[in-house]
């Protein structure tokens, strides 16, 4: 496993694509820090790029790359090795290799600029973030053979936890007004990892003030070290969760 | 003729001179301590008569209640300490042109009852309290009924955890005509409490860290607010129920809370506020029932809300301020509004100015579609900073639908006024 680890590493580090996205992640940090005097406001503008780039790009890039490994992967298959081992190793070296773009290309800034709290949470979640985003490309790819239906799922799926999610959030507010719902919304933005990322800068920021009754139970249940543990476990579970499924669907898969 | 007028004048001048010195060699100094004529308070009390000073020395005096009803002066050498060994009120003023000076009063004692002060003045006049140092008091100065008094430079400090077990740094009760000035105020339940008192004057206060507001004051009219900094206070500052007030120049930071406010204005009219400074409190200003306030010159930074003006304000006008760093700049509860606002600074405002005066050439709608969302449904904030959030914002600001049109600023400024 681990020669095919270092095989995937290689060749996505040569790879120019990964390269550019540390470059333009770098520019953007960088630059939002030396434009902004204010480093709490920068801290949210560059929490702006990052939860909209960093899911597209690992989402993106891991799903076309897995379709273009289908032959390198066929090919291991043919020797004796296991098939989760393969599975295993390319996804570790694609996250590996996005984490390490986003802390060189985020995290550098952020330790330099703004508090060590905020910038090593951000740092964390941010490569969960990552991982998670290849874990679910990875099951998009394996959901189909066709590489434009494969991309066009992974691309749908960044949509909705990046997008829609947070409409249907707004329409379920709007809808139960009426009753008590702070506590199920507190569930229900677990049920998305951009979310998750964003609350958890967000309650760095001091916002849950501005909640009134709802950031009480907010501050409550994410504000102390058990809310961070939950958290930063339910991240971990977004990226074991689909990782497994596809493992299983690759294992019994016909190549 | 016109010179023996004058020499008359002179003469009656000179006459009265004599007699007032002639007055003042009657009045005698009385001193208090271990080693001097009188060993105690009282003894000297009891001992004086009116215009008369009393100087304590250096030591502690726990002599229980101290009632002081003839106008003398009281003044402290090297801080002496008067024990209210949590049982007392230390110092009673019962009469008219008394002084104290430079004395440390503590341990006030606590009873809901009759609310104890360090010092309580009962109806009178041209007092003055100056250079004392208050601690771990339940109420530090306590005025009633009392006019034309002085209270200046005094260091309050309490040290409860609890607000129903702590009573107000400066308290005052249907007077008039107080100067409040210089005092430092920390960890009573009010810094500064006033209910029914009139044309008096607060300057270069400190009011920080007290368990509920940092200034408080109902039906206090015609009072100047100048240069007064009001830091972290439980929920900050919240006035009621008054007209004409005016605000110059004061700091209101750090007021972070669900319930604080930089300011919260109910019931309030005819108001002038320049020059003030509200920084990073969770509203800055919250108006709510208020009518005819001019805002003008005052710095809105880092705030949660800059502003937050209740549909039911009517005829304020917003001009001149700058709103920079703010979550929200402002917010309102409804479509109608009443107020105006007018060349202020907006760092949010992304308009251009082609003949270079200054004044944006497009007009500025300071309310965010978020923003009003959040105030009709408080937990939407969840999604602030969300991809969806900013979206809906951009659109809104090409297209307003949903904000009303007419909250707007028409000459928004292009850069930050200097204040």
């Amino acid at each position: 496993m681990r020669r095919i680890l270092k095989y995937v590493i290689l060749d996505i580090i040569k790879n120019k694509t990964v390269i550019a996205y540390t470059i333009m992640l770098s520019l953007f940090s960088w630059g939002t820090f030396a434009l902004e005097d204010n480093a709490s406001k920068s801290l949210l503008s560059l929490l702006n790029i990052v939860l909209l780039i960093v899911p597209l790009m690992s989402v993106l890039f891991a799903t076309i790359y897995v379709y273009n490994s289908s032959e390198f992967i066929e090919l291991l298959v043919s020797q004796p090795v296991k098939r989760s081992k393969i599975w295993n190793a390319l996804f570790t070296g694609l996250s590996i290799s996005l984490i390490i773009a986003y802390v060189a290309g985020v995290g550098v800034p952020l330790l330099l600029f703004s508090d060590t709290g905020t910038a090593l949470i951000m740092i964390a979640a941010g490569s969960l973030l990552s991982a998670i985003f290849v874990a679910i490309a990875f099951l998009s790819s394996i959901l189909t053979r066709d590489k434009a239906k494969g991309i066009g799922i992974s691309i749908m799926l960044w949509l909705y936890f990046s997008l829609l999610f947070d409409g249907l959030v707004l329409f379920l507010f709007f809808q139960f007004s009426d009753y008590p719902i702070e506590k199920i919304v507190v569930v229900l933005s677990a049920l998305s990892p951009v979310d998750l990322f964003r609350i958890l800068v967000l309650l760095q920021l001091d916002i849950s003030d501005m909640m009134g009754y709802a950031g009480a139970v907010f501050e409550k249940f994410f504000g102390n070290q058990w809310g961070l543990l939950i958290s930063f476990s339910l991240l971990v579970l977004w990226i074991i969760v689909p990782f497994y499924l596809s493992l299983k669907k690759f294992k019994k898969q016909n190549l | 003729m016109f010179i023996h007028s004058n020499i008359t004048r002179h003469l009656v001048f000179t006459s009265c001179l004599v007699c007032f010195i002639f007055l003042q060699s009657f009045s005698t100094v009385l001193y208090v301590g271990e080693k001097e004529q009188f060993s105690s308070i009282k003894k000297a009390l009891a001992a004086s008569k009116a215009g008369d000073t009393i100087i304590i020395t250096r030591g502690t005096y726990k002599e229980g209640n101290i009632i002081i009803d003839k106008p003398v002066c009281l003044l402290g050498r090297d801080l002496p300490v008067l024990d209210g060994e949590l049982k007392y009120e230390i110092l009673s003023v019962k009469s008219d042109s008394v002084v104290i000076k430079g004395l440390q009063l503590q341990n006030s004692g606590r009873a809901a009852m009759n609310d104890p002060g360090a010092i309580k003045i009962y109806d009178a006049s041209h007092i003055r309290i100056e250079d004392n140092r208050l601690q771990n008091n339940y109420f530090g100065i306590f005025l009633q009924y009392a006019t034309h008094c002085i209270i200046r430079n005094n260091t309050i400090k309490a040290s409860q955890k609890e607000e129903h077990q702590s009573g107000n740094g400066i308290h005052c009760w249907k007077s008039d005509s107080l100067q409040i000035i210089g005092n430092r105020i920390y960890g009573h339940r009010d810094g500064i409490y006033f209910e029914f008192v009139t044309h008096s004057v607060i300057w270069r206060n400190i009011a920080h860290f007290n368990l509920r507001y940092g200034l408080h004051f109902m039906f206090s009219h015609q009072n100047a607010y100048i240069t007064n900094y009001f830091k972290g206070n439980g929920a900050g500052v919240a006035v009621m129920f008054t007209k004409k007030v005016i605000m110059i120049n004061n700091t209101f930071e750090e007021n972070w809370g669900d319930a604080a406010y930089g300011v919260l204005f109910k019931e309030l009219s005819d108001c002038y506020l320049s020059g003030n400074r509200f920084y990073r409190n969770t509203t800055g200003i919250f108006f709510d029932g208020s009518n005819r306030i001019t805002a003008e010159h005052n710095t809105f930074q880092a705030n949660g809300w800059g502003m937050r003006i209740q549909a039911n304000c009517m005829d304020n006008k917003i001009s001149r301020n700058n709103f920079m760093g703010n979550i929200f700049d402002v917010a309102t509860n409804g479509t109608l509004t009443l107020n105006e606002f007018s060349e202020n600074y907006w760092d949010k405002y992304e308009g251009y100015d082609l003949n270079k005066d200054k004044t944006g050439d497009v007009p500025f709608h300071p309310l965010s579609l978020f923003s009003v969302i959040v105030e009709r449904n408080p937990p939407a904030m969840l999604l602030y900073r969300s991809f969806m959030v900013s979206l809906m914002d951009k659109s809104e600001k090409i297209l307003p639908s949903l904000t009303p049109e007419t909250f707007v600023d028409k000459k928004p400024h292009m850069v930050p006024y200097d204040i």
